[in-house]
């Protein structure tokens, strides 16, 4: 017993030893080089991996902030322009001009608008319904109320309304990440550029048809006709099949075209509520009349 | 021993409440909205316009590309106006809607009832009669008739399969065709023959529809290779692989078409539509529709003209049922319900059917439980609740390499689930998705060559 442990310390050292210097080499032989950069810039990146960046999670982000050459373009919508602030001190490079943006659905239409005049009974899902008809109205283009986009938030910043039937956007939580947009097999949810006070002012409709049908299906449907276009000052109002779109970089926030659209179709939202005039009602900003 | 396919099925029951109701002909509407796109493929292309006056039978929108069908008025009278419409697919489309005057067919139409034996035109010209005449599928799938008959080089066909199982409970309209059209359509299939260049051909008939299937088989006696073969009883046999795999058992691989394997498959009521369109030169205008339900005063069969609002068709049996939940057209299995009556009958409508309310509703769901019942009943050996999981979920790369794409949306699998789970709904969704992944992908390596 006694002889056989030193030559057993000393065989498995020696085989420790070597199997050390082995790996030494190798490792410095097939060592990856990686700019210690993108883990200091990861650190500081929210950790989401909610790939509203548009790359595939945050350290596929911090690689690519630090391979570029101009950080034009980059931003991070969860940590907004105070990570991007910090990513471009710490990179030495200028940090881009970053537009809040808020998650807004294009479509204001509940029950008491736009009537139901069938009854979906399958499954409880927006591409499965979109594909199988027009939807529980006669508007084929307005939100199914099944609630896909509220299902791809993580920031739980959406909930479905019971009584609107449409999903509800918290602008305090919303990061504008885009997954509810990706979510929407109609496309009707928007990234719009966020206003002081979070106020908006958006066509809340999606319908491209003529307007008689539109409005047929839909009390306050959009029916391209124009008159908001006509008002406004700034060119910010744009009218392409039968659907008008207002351009928020150029929008000054006026109000001109709410109180001009004869559907109501479009929704001003956290104003104060205007001074009444002489025979003016009070606009209120539930978009009732 | 009754032959039929050996893998899954099911048996709901047959409500074939019209089997012994003779077929009418349902008087000609005041309007008529015909569709452009009634078949697989692009959709015609209008050659009409609003004011025009058209005769019956005459070509309104002409095929575009190869996949596609001629369209034709099947009406006279004045062209109302071309305007989208709702129609069975659930969204708009455009449709040319015709004011009905009188009843003038074009003049090349052989109007008599004397069957016409003799088959003068060739192979090709039958198959270009057929495309003239906007012959599709009449089983429902529309699938343009021109392009089965079209066999590409390096392939045979040595067979022709005529599908009279009509295996969806309450339709009954290729049943009664066989039965009061038997004559034209043996010489329908005979054209079949001719066309595909094969011998033999075989009818599948479903073992519920006994009187049909001893009268064709006593007239099939005065015809050449064509033999009638009954079967067991048992959805979804109807489906062009279960239907070849019960009659002559051969397997369609995944992925292929029957001429894969020897065999093109045609239904019943497009074998009579042949018969009239290249023997009485009558291009394809009206179809045998089946009205029925359980709660319906008068149902039947009726010869309907396309473009025949649906609200006739429930007219004429009697108006609406007070407790009606569900209008379905087509089969209760496969059929799609509409949202609302004024749509119009078109080539693939093979049954009206209305359900009552306490049968209409979707019972609540709970999870799955994996007890496997929609995999014993699968007829193409797929795994029903794991389509759905991976359709729901997502994962569509996945859900192509578990074959989703092979599944031919029988609905046996959410007729069976006792958790009421929408299985057949995810799974559509995950084959769309699939299908447009696979595309995108075809078009990259395309692009890259």
């Amino acid at each position: 017993m006694s002889s056989t442990l030193p030559i057993t310390i000393i065989s498995l050292s020696l085989l420790a030893f070597v199997s050390a210097v082995i790996l030494y080499f190798v490792a410095q032989k097939f060592k990856v080089f990686e700019d210690p950069r993108i883990d200091e810039i990861q650190a500081v990146l929210p950790a989401a991996n909610c790939g509203g960046c548009g790359f595939a999670g945050c350290r596929n982000f911090a690689e690519a902030l630090v391979g570029a050459n101009t950080l034009e373009g980059l931003s991070c919508p969860v940590g907004g322009s105070e990570v991007m602030g910090l990513v471009a001190k710490m990179l030495g490079k200028e940090a881009p001009l970053v537009d809040p943006l808020v998650a807004v659905l294009l479509c204001n239409g509940t029950p008491e608008f736009r009537p139901h005049t069938s009854i979906y009974d399958g499954a409880s899902d927006c591409r499965i319904s979109n594909n199988l008809y027009m939807g529980e109205t006669d508007c084929s283009y307005g939100c199914l109320g099944n609630g896909d986009c509220v299902r791809a938030c993580i920031f739980d910043a959406m909930y479905m309304d019971n009584l609107t039937e449409l999903p509800v956007i918290i602008d305090d939580k919303c990061v504008a990440c885009g997954a509810c947009v990706r979510a929407c097999p109609r496309n009707i949810i928007e990234l719009r550029k966020k206003a002081k006070k979070d106020r908006k002012i958006y066509v809340a409709c999606s319908n491209c048809d003529k307007g008689a049908p539109a409005r047929r299906a839909c009390k306050v449907a959009c029916i391209a006709c124009n008159k908001c276009v006509k008002v406004c000052e700034f060119g910010a109002i744009v009218i392409e099949n039968n659907l008008a779109y207002i351009d928020a970089q150029k929008c000054t926030f006026c109000r001109k075209c709410v109180t001009e659209c004869p559907t109501n179709s479009i929704i001003e939202l956290n104003f104060p509520p205007r001074k009444p005039k002489a025979e003016v009602e009070v606009e209120v900003e539930t978009n009732k009349r | 021993m009754l032959k039929t396919f050996p893998v899954g099925g099911i048996h709901p029951p047959d409500e074939k409440l019209t089997a012994k109701t003779a077929v009418k002909y349902l008087p000609i509407p005041e309007t008529v909205t015909i569709p452009v796109s009634q078949h697989i493929g692009s959709p015609a292309e209008t050659i009409v316009n609003k004011g025009d006056y058209v005769k019956t039978g005459q070509v309104i929108a002409t095929s575009k590309g190869f996949v596609s069908s001629n369209i034709h008025s099947s009406v006279s009278g004045k062209i109302n106006k071309i305007d989208t419409v709702v129609d069975t697919t659930g969204y708009k489309q455009t449709a040319v809607i015709i004011d009905v005057e009188g009843d003038e067919w074009i003049e090349t139409i052989d109007r008599s009832d004397d069957l016409v034996t003799e088959i003068k035109l060739s192979a090709e010209e039958i198959t270009k009669r057929c495309l003239e005449s906007g012959i599709v599928g009449m089983g429902g799938a529309t699938f343009p008739s021109h392009v089965k008959l079209t066999i590409p080089s390096g392939k045979k066909c040595e067979l022709l399969i005529i599908n009279g199982v009509e295996c969806e409970p309450f339709l009954t309209s290729d049943h009664r065709l066989m039965l009061e059209k038997g004559d034209q359509i043996l010489v329908g299939i005979s054209i079949l023959m001719k066309a595909l260049k094969v011998e033999k051909a075989i009818i599948g008939i479903e073992n519920n529809k006994i009187d049909a299937i001893e009268h064709l088989t006593e007239l099939a006696t005065k015809f050449k290779g064509i033999t009638i073969q009954a079967l067991k009883v048992k959805y979804p046999q109807g489906g062009e692989k279960q239907l070849i795999k019960a009659l002559i058992n051969r397997e369609v691989p995944s992925g292929h078409l029957p001429l894969d394997v020897g065999v093109v498959v045609h239904n019943v009521g497009t074998a009579y539509a042949v018969y009239e369109a290249v023997q009485k030169n009558k291009p394809l205008f009206e179809r045998v529709v089946t009205i029925t339900g359980k709660s319906v005063a008068q149902p039947g069969n009726y010869f309907v003209r396309i473009g025949t609002s649906i609200k006739k068709l429930i007219e004429a049996a009697g108006g609406m049922p007070d407790d009606t939940g569900k209008i379905i057209s087509g089969g209760p299995m496969m059929g799609k319900a509409v949202s609302n009556i004024d749509v119009p009958v078109v080539k693939g409508t093979s049954g009206i059917i209305l359900f009552p309310s306490g049968e209409s509703e979707r019972s609540e769901l709970s999870p799955c439980v994996r007890c496997g019942k929609c995999i014993s009943v699968c007829c193409l050996n797929l795994e029903p609740y794991l389509l759905m999981t991976l359709s729901e979920k997502g994962l569509f790369e996945r859900a192509e390499e578990e074959k989703i794409t092979d599944c031919l949306e029988c609905g046996s699998c959410s007729y069976t689930c006792p958790a009421y789970r929408p299985i057949l709904d995810y799974i559509r969704l995950g084959k769309s998705q699939v299908i447009k992944i696979a595309r995108e992908r075809n078009m990259k390596s395309n692009a890259a060559k």
